[in-house]
């Protein structure tokens, strides 16, 4: 190889710049979030599982259908039918914004922009 | 053992079966049973109860909607939020200017302005990411999730009925709806015609709202509507019918 040096050197440098994320972080200890459940409620739409995996799916359909195919409801595998609302059906349930959804999202630096228009309970309840 | 091409193939079908029946999953959307349903959704304001009943009424059309939908209160007009407001007859109908029989006999007669979803929107036209779009009930709907704030549309429509969010408007509402969004800085928003209380069965906030029972609401196409039966029987004017954008609010003046 020519200028094997000059190369290797290069390939260290730019391994190094795209784990800067990696270095940062190294030796910070965070805990992984255990998001606040609803307390009266044992049970979502669909599975524990398919909302871990799909919620951010799931949500974004029902934006489609409630406003672009006017379709107002969801029939949940097991035959049940939800309200598509996130304010009016989700937030009714998980009514703590911070210690359910952010806790999460937090973790992960993930930060949708639902809440610039929707209200979370907790928001509205310093509202009035 | 080298993999075979045939083997490769299978595998990679599989796995896209596998990916696309995953994204799959999930329940189906209907609409809901109590939903008004109508094909062309219309509004009919009476503008000689509206006249009467002006002293006492005070407004409960224009607070109601804007309450119920989160509409900030902007002093600074120039940045002002409205779905339905008041104007003058002049204001509304400039083309009848010259028909001085009819500016006499409206003089002072408070007209409600709103969105008038035409049946030929020509904010529709333009909107360059289908932001705002017709539905099959007429209603010209606003996806907020879409509007990027070209504010064409703002352009396109002539009767002024779409405002922009120019500042975040949440300090600007008193009190709080909790099971209606807010918007945020940066789009343009209107009267949907209560899009979501009609999916719950209900009728315009407005038109409920109306001590005087002003407002009429009701399905264009159905000729048993009680709102077919009073454009038959009453005049009724629409607002720049010149410009074929065929708007369905019509103003009852005789």
């Amino acid at each position: 190889m020519y200028n094997a040096g000059k190369v290797i050197i290069f390939i260290v440098v730019l391994i190094l710049f795209f784990t800067i994320p990696m270095w940062l972080n190294l030796g910070r200890v965070e805990a992984i979030p255990q998001p606040e459940l609803p307390k009266d409620k044992t049970k979502c739409i669909e599975s524990k599982e398919y909302m871990r995996a799909y919620h951010m799916k799931l949500l974004d359909d029902w934006r489609k259908q409630a406003i672009r195919e006017n379709k107002h409801v969801y029939v949940a595998k097991d035959g049940e039918k939800h309200f598509v609302s996130l304010q009016k059906t989700c937030m009714k349930c998980h009514n703590n914004k911070e210690k359910f959804c952010d806790s999460c999202h937090n973790f992960v630096v993930t930060h949708p922009d639902c809440w610039n228009c929707h209200i979370a309970p907790e928001v509205a309840e310093k509202w009035q | 053992m080298a993999i075979k091409r045939r083997d490769l193939l299978k595998l990679g079908g599989l796995t896209l079966i596998g990916t696309a029946a995953s994204a799959a999953v999930g329940g189906v959307y209907t609409k809901p049973q109590e939903a008004l349903k109508g094909s062309r959704w219309a509004l009919a304001i009476d503008v000689v109860k509206c006249k009467e009943n002006r002293a006492t009424c005070g407004l409960k059309c224009v607070e109601v909607c804007h309450s119920l939908h989160n509409v900030p209160s902007i002093p600074d007009k120039k940045k002002e939020i409205k779905w339905i407001w008041e104007e003058k007859f002049e204001h509304a109908f400039p083309e009848h200017e010259a028909n001085y029989y009819l500016n006499e006999k409206l003089h002072d007669t408070p007209f409600l302005l709103l969105c008038n979803h035409c049946d030929n929107p020509p904010c529709v036209r333009v909107c360059p990411t289908k932001a705002t779009f017709k539905r099959e009930d007429g209603i010209v709907m606003m996806d907020y999730h879409r509007c990027i704030g070209c504010r064409f549309c703002m352009a396109a429509c002539p009767y002024g009925a779409r405002s922009f969010n120019w500042i975040d408007p949440r300090p600007f509402i008193a009190k709080v709806n909790p099971e209606y969004p807010s918007r945020m800085k940066g789009v343009v928003e209107k009267c949907t015609l209560c899009y979501e209380r009609i999916a719950e069965g209900k009728i315009p906030a407005c038109v409920e709202a109306c001590p005087a029972k002003a407002i009429v609401f009701g399905d264009l196409k159905n000729p048993n509507d009680e709102i077919n039966k009073i454009l038959k029987e009453r005049i009724a004017i629409r607002r720049k019918e010149e410009l074929t954008t065929y708007p369905s609010v019509f103003y009852l003046i005789g």
